[in-house]
């Protein structure tokens, strides 16, 4: 057997050995025929159903332990289904009166039961519980086929997980123990999966094009997060080499590790905050693990797509709280909801959009739906009073929005004061991803505490590329000029008027750009935990004064390949 | 047979978390259990059925037992109504 290379883009460093799981829908299609044997089709359904349920209750358990109860409860409602007297009666009728075969007859009736569900228009809750019927469907089609269906919570041994793509309920069902590395169709650095994989630490290789079609399930694979490969079928001298490069990699970590408890200095002594960013409290071990300054974007959205309903003020004071105590002095930046663009909620209609990532997304939403916003600016200002809190608006665009969300946050903190609850000193700040704010930072610098740059979006925006589209993902450009001249104008602006200039987005964690970022003068780097030991290694390397120097040259540069040949130059 | 009244209180309606305990607490028992509501009928043991109710906040809804533990099926559907917040 000859081993085979799939190159894709190195999401995540590390290099992991283990079988593959493909994390794949297989094909449920199935024929509609008439049957002769009622009973043995009877008794195949009740078989399906069975088995169905054990995965399920398989499934359920895993998830307790890495999701927690709550969020578990949904496959309580699966086993119901599965159990549904009402329900199964009306299939076996089918079978027995119809003589339809098990599948046509599952199918016949679970689609009524979905279409019902899916048309009760002023219910966007049942409307979402239409999905739970596919995915009980769905198991169930699978057993009568004898297929696999596979889920991320039936993982239970070490893995590197193969998918098309892998959503955020995907990964949260993940058990962080076995999953050992990640391998894609699609995506980017910063797509879901790669943010994912740097967040647990391992390994991942995305946008290999094919990697679904081309490997089987429990073959022997190796990823190779540092170099975007991924190889199938290894021979015993290319297991022995990238296991001796994996060491080479722990060597580094090693080396790494010793900077847990140093601060974020350059060569000259500059100090600079080196943060993390987080989506949900799970993630803050390995904030703590890899010595963060700070949390520097802490994503709200957990709290609203893990929830089957608007999430009330004390559960989202009680995960602010948790994260907020446990870091003491250090800052901790809440983001507040940023919902649309890419992430819908089950429970919230949104229009169809033609530019969703141009539409009715996060704070244009929070000033529509007050309520909302105002139930989230409660429950963040009682965290306050536990820790050191900061707060932040994204997609601010223009004045009047920003000074609008103050006055809301105003008003819930005067209220707040006048109940007698405890509420703390809070930094106000807005995120920079719209070019407009960028422009006119030195207006919207006179009004906040501080403000991030939210690079991604920034990026997108400015250079009108979508950067998940293949045609136009060259146009995904962090060092071309244009884009570093509006972050400059950023950080000057904030410098003005005596303002924290951070950046929390993927640009900030980047040893390219980290050099120019530093010659600007930016005070706080947020990133995934894993690069924080990293870029604390690289800013040790780094003289301020000649790095003042190069950000002059990279801005005056024409493209973006004259930036990387200079910091390659100056620096590597 | 027993034949008891509520109304539902929850700002959510009976919802999957509460139409599934409800629905657990149904099955436990021999006696047929049926919820009426706005003049449909379902099997209370029937978690479709339940939801595909679609029952809201401030209804009205009849529950039914009738078999040899209808007393005890009644009693703890009315504390799972209870518990879950559902109704008063």
């Amino acid at each position: 057997m000859v081993s085979q290379v799939l190159n894709g883009i190195a999401a995540s460093d590390g290099i992991a050995i283990a079988k593959s799981y493909r994390l794949v829908a297989p094909d449920l299609s199935y024929s509609k025929t008439k049957i002769t044997d009622v009973d043995a089709e009877v008794t195949r359904l009740s078989n399906a159903l069975v088995r169905a349920k054990q995965t399920v209750a398989q499934i359920k358990a895993n998830a307790v332990k890495s999701m927690g109860a709550h969020e578990a409860a949904v496959f309580d409602a699966h086993l119901e289904i599965l159990s549904d007297p009402e329900l199964i009666k009306q299939i076996v009728r089918l079978i027995r009166d119809s003589r339809f075969n098990a599948e046509t007859a599952l199918t016949s009736v679970t689609d009524d039961y979905i279409d019902m569900f899916q048309n009760m228009r002023d219910n966007s809750y049942m409307q979402g519980r239409a999905s739970d019927i596919q995915d009980v469907t769905k198991r169930v089609m699978a057993n009568l086929l004898g297929v696999t269906l596979p889920n991320p919570a039936l993982i239970d041994h070490e893995v590197i997980v193969v998918a098309h793509d892998l959503t955020p309920s995907d990964t949260a069902q993940l058990d962080r123990r076995f999953v050992k590395g990640f391998i894609t169709d699609v995506g980017g650095r910063t797509s879901h999966s790669a943010i994912m994989a740097r967040t647990l630490e391992i390994p991942a290789v995305v946008g290999v094009g094919d990697a679904t079609d081309a490997i089987n399930d429990g073959e022997t694979l190796i990823v190779d997060g540092l170099h975007g490969q991924a190889v199938q079928q290894p021979t015993e001298a290319e297991v022995a080499k990238f296991q001796h490069l994996a060491a080479d990699y722990t060597a580094q970590r090693i080396e790494w590790r010793r900077l847990k408890f140093a601060p974020s200095l350059t060569k000259d002594g500059v100090s600079h905050l080196i943060t993390a960013n987080i989506g949900t409290p799970a993630d803050l071990q390995a904030v703590l693990d890899n010595g963060a300054d700070g949390i520097g974007l802490f994503r709200s959205e957990f709290l609203y797509m893990d929830a089957d309903n608007w999430p009330t003020e004390d559960q989202q004071f009680s995960a602010y709280r948790d994260v907020v105590a446990k870091l003491g002095d250090q800052p901790v930046v809440v983001r507040t909801m940023d919902i649309g663009g890419d992430k819908g909620l089950s429970y919230l209609q949104l229009p169809d959009e033609m530019n969703p990532f141009m539409g009715y997304r996060a704070i244009r939403i929070s000033l529509n739906r007050t309520d909302i916003f105002r139930t989230q600016l409660r429950a963040l200002l009682r965290a306050s009073a536990y820790g050191n809190l900061w707060i932040m608006f994204p997609m601010i665009a223009t004045l009047p929005e920003l000074r609008q969300a103050k006055q809301i946050y105003r008003e819930e903190r005067q209220k707040l004061i006048a109940a007698s609850i405890p509420v703390g000193e809070v930094r106000l700040g807005m995120m920079i991803e719209v070019p407009a704010a960028a422009v006119l930072a030195d207006q919207f610098a006179k009004e906040v505490d501080f403000m991030s740059i939210g690079t991604n979006d920034l990026i997108g925006y400015t250079m009108a590329a979508d950067r998940t589209n293949e045609r136009v993902s060259y146009l995904y450009q962090p060092y071309n000029p244009s884009i570093l001249r509006l972050i400059k104008n950023v950080i000057d602006a904030c410098h003005r008027e005596g303002k924290v200039a951070a950046m929390c987005g993927e640009m900030a964690g980047d040893q390219i750009a980290v050099p120019i970022l530093i010659g600007m003068g930016l005070d706080e780097f947020s990133m995934s935990a894993s690069s924080i030991l990293k870029t604390r290694a690289l800013f040790r390397r780094l003289d301020s004064t000649q790095m003042v120097d190069l950000a002059n040259r990279a801005i005056n540069a024409e493209t973006n390949e004259a930036v990387i040949r200079l910091v390659d130059e100056t620096v590597f | 047979m027993e034949k008891r009244n509520f109304r539902i209180t929850a700002e959510t309606g009976i919802h999957a978390r509460p139409a599934t305990l409800l629905v657990q607490a149904a099955s436990k028992y021999n006696a047929d259990i049926t919820l009426e509501y706005d003049g449909k009928s379902v099997n209370l043991k029937s978690i479709m059925g339940v939801m595909s109710l679609g029952v809201g906040q401030n209804t009205d809804i009849t529950i039914s037992a009738d078999g040899d533990d209808e007393k005890e099926a009644m009693a703890e559907v009315a504390k799972t109504m209870k518990d879950e917040g559902l109704s008063e």
